[in-house]
């Protein structure tokens, strides 16, 4: 597979930002109240994600490492900034239905965490389609999410009516609790799949992304060490000299303890 | 020393009370509201609550099918359907209350590891689902014998209530809530027994009596505290829903804090809430505090100081 496809596949199945990545679960809880609204809101980001990320790694070798983030963030208001004028324009319903949640996608941690983890270190084209494959992913979440919710909670899918009359809508998915159920059940059905299908020898090994590490449980290594380490400059290139240092810490410790031993 | 003795690891003092004979005295002790719930409304809340219990034990069961680790015969899943059907309305469509059963066990109990595990209530909780999902079939209580509001909502409205029919039990509501006496009854078997006792429930309901006299609007009106206290689910939930030994503080101090919460959650509720009822969302609500409330009151062990801290 070539790398854009890779990374396609990467956005969609193994690194689904919904369902394996768990981000973006603001909009994704908010605003999934029927398909049509998550099919919207999943394009709108995807759009965002896919420009921001060519951008970011189009001007990443002048993107000095210390005022990265504020650099990202401008990079990607701008783009959410043109896609709501955008929206505004040609597709007032949607713009209205999506609300304050437009304008929150600056804020989204899948546009940050993409710029972060993949196109600050990735070149401009691969970067572009992780941008598309982790839209798409996030769109195929957000529908499915929307369809179920919409389907249990009114009866329809994209506005058409698709149960028998005798249907009664289940109000609470609809609501907000609802949101959650959904998420779980679907996020539950996927694993099981994908349990079954890696028993049938089928690799889902995560592609190396950014630090390929999780986030959770990262703690000096990946990317959480560039926030704290002040002198980090270009992190990548600083961090085979600083490994050896501290080897050649460790030696001279050993050195130090061996003459103690001798003394006593 | 020549002989060997015994070794083994502890608990080395076993009770002979298990969780099957829990249940089963639950069960018995629910028996007087339900048989005053079908007397009440006739033979369609027998249905309800056949179809809510046979929903209930046919999910725990095919889920233990599926795991592999068959639990039915603890006979939770049946105190759980009992709960549930009577705090249902009697209209309401059988489906539903088989939803409602089907998501107790399948959702609030089982996905979270079983009895012991659930973090709320599975009958409210499922109560609670099928009260946001179908508000006009959960809230419609008028059939053959009763037409009209519940005692509660009349007396939110304003209007006059016959206490005595409310203690008998002789008014609209749903299958179990309505009859003090029955549910007094059963209580008084459990706590004879020593399968609950009365922290929670006296709590709960000396805080509700207060709640409810200082911010009710009608003073300590003995006619009004007693409909207040008649009335709805407080009953029902004061005595078998609060007390569910999963679901409640373990820390006797903690008991008293959980009745209390529930009283001043449940006032709040009736008095400043839009609807006229509120035990069951109050009860889910200290359900969720419990783990919380169980650190606070957490007792200090023999020979250490206040704080936990150990003498010197």
């Amino acid at each position: 597979m070539n790398k854009a496809g890779e990374r396609l596949y990467n956005g969609i199945v193994k690194e689904n930002p919904t369902f394996v990545l768990m981000l973006g679960m603001c909009p994704t809880l908010a605003v999934t109240t029927s398909a049509m609204n998550g099919l919207g809101m999943g394009l709108t980001t995807m759009a965002v994600l896919a420009l921001s990320n060519l951008f970011i790694s189009l001007l990443r070798k002048v993107i000095p490492a210390r005022v990265r983030i504020p650099a990202f963030i401008v990079i990607i208001a701008s783009f959410v900034t043109i896609v709501q004028l955008l929206l505004e324009a040609y597709l007032p319903q949607l713009n209205k239905s999506l609300g304050v949640y437009i304008p929150l996608i600056v804020v989204n941690c899948i546009i940050l965490g993409r710029a972060e983890a993949y196109a600050y270190s990735n070149p401009p084209i691969p970067s572009l389609f992780d941008g598309i494959g982790m839209g798409l992913g996030f769109s195929f979440a957000l529908t499915c999410i929307g369809a179920v919710r919409e389907l249990l909670g009114t009866g329809k899918v994209f506005g058409c009516s698709v149960m028998p009359d005798s249907f009664v809508p289940i109000r609470i998915f609809g609501q907000a609790p609802g949101a959650f159920f959904v998420l779980a059940m679907l996020v539950a059905l996927q694993n099981l799949i994908k349990e079954k299908r890696k028993k049938a020898g089928k690799s889902y090994e995560k592609i190396g992304s950014g630090c390929s590490e999780d986030c959770m449980n990262c703690s000096d290594k990946g990317c959480s060490r560039r926030f704290y380490d002040a002198d980090a400059g270009d992190s990548r290139k600083e961090e085979k000299p600083a490994e050896e240092k501290t080897e050649q810490e460790k030696s001279a410790d050993l050195e130090i303890l061996n003459l103690e031993k001798e003394e006593k | 020393m020549s002989e060997l003795y015994k070794v083994s690891s502890n608990p080395h003092i076993r009770s002979k009370v298990t969780t099957n004979g829990i249940m089963m005295s639950v069960i018995i002790a629910l028996m007087p509201a339900t048989g005053f719930g079908i007397f009440n409304f006739g033979p369609r809340a027998l249905a309800v609550i056949l179809v809510t219990v046979a929903s209930t034990v046919l999910t725990e069961f095919l889920f233990g099918l599926y795991r592999k680790k068959m639990t039915i015969t603890d006979l939770s899943a049946v105190v759980t359907g009992l709960l549930l059907a009577l705090n249902l309305p009697v209209t309401i469509p059988l489906w539903m209350a088989a939803l409602g059963g089907i998501f107790s066990i399948l959702v609030v109990k089982m996905l979270f590891g079983g009895l012991g595990q659930n973090f709320m209530n599975p009958a409210l909780a499922a109560r609670c689902f099928l009260l946001i999902s179908f508000p006009t079939a959960m809230t419609a209580f008028d059939c053959d014998a009763y037409t009209g509001a519940t005692p509660l909502a009349a007396l939110k409205a304003g209007e006059q209530v016959n206490i005595m029919e409310m203690v008998l039990g002789r008014t609209a509501g749903t299958i179990g809530e309505t009859s003090v006496i029955a549910i007094i009854i059963g209580a008084c078997f459990l706590i004879l027994i020593g399968v609950i006792d009365l922290r929670i429930p006296g709590s709960y309901i000396v805080t509700f009596v207060l709640f409810v006299g200082i911010f009710g609007g009608h003073g300590f009106d003995p006619a009004f505290l007693t409909a207040q206290l008649a009335g709805g689910g407080l009953m029902l939930g004061a005595f078998f829903m609060a007390t569910d030994y999963v679901t409640r503080p373990i820390t006797v101090k903690g008991q008293y804090l959980f009745g209390i919460f529930l009283g001043i959650m449940t006032g709040i509720f009736r008095i400043f809430g839009p609807g006229s009822e509120g035990v069951s969302y109050a009860i889910i609500l200290g359900n969720l505090l419990v783990p919380l409330i169980e650190k606070v009151t957490k007792p200090v062990a023999f020979g250490y100081g206040k704080g936990g801290k150990h003498h010197e």
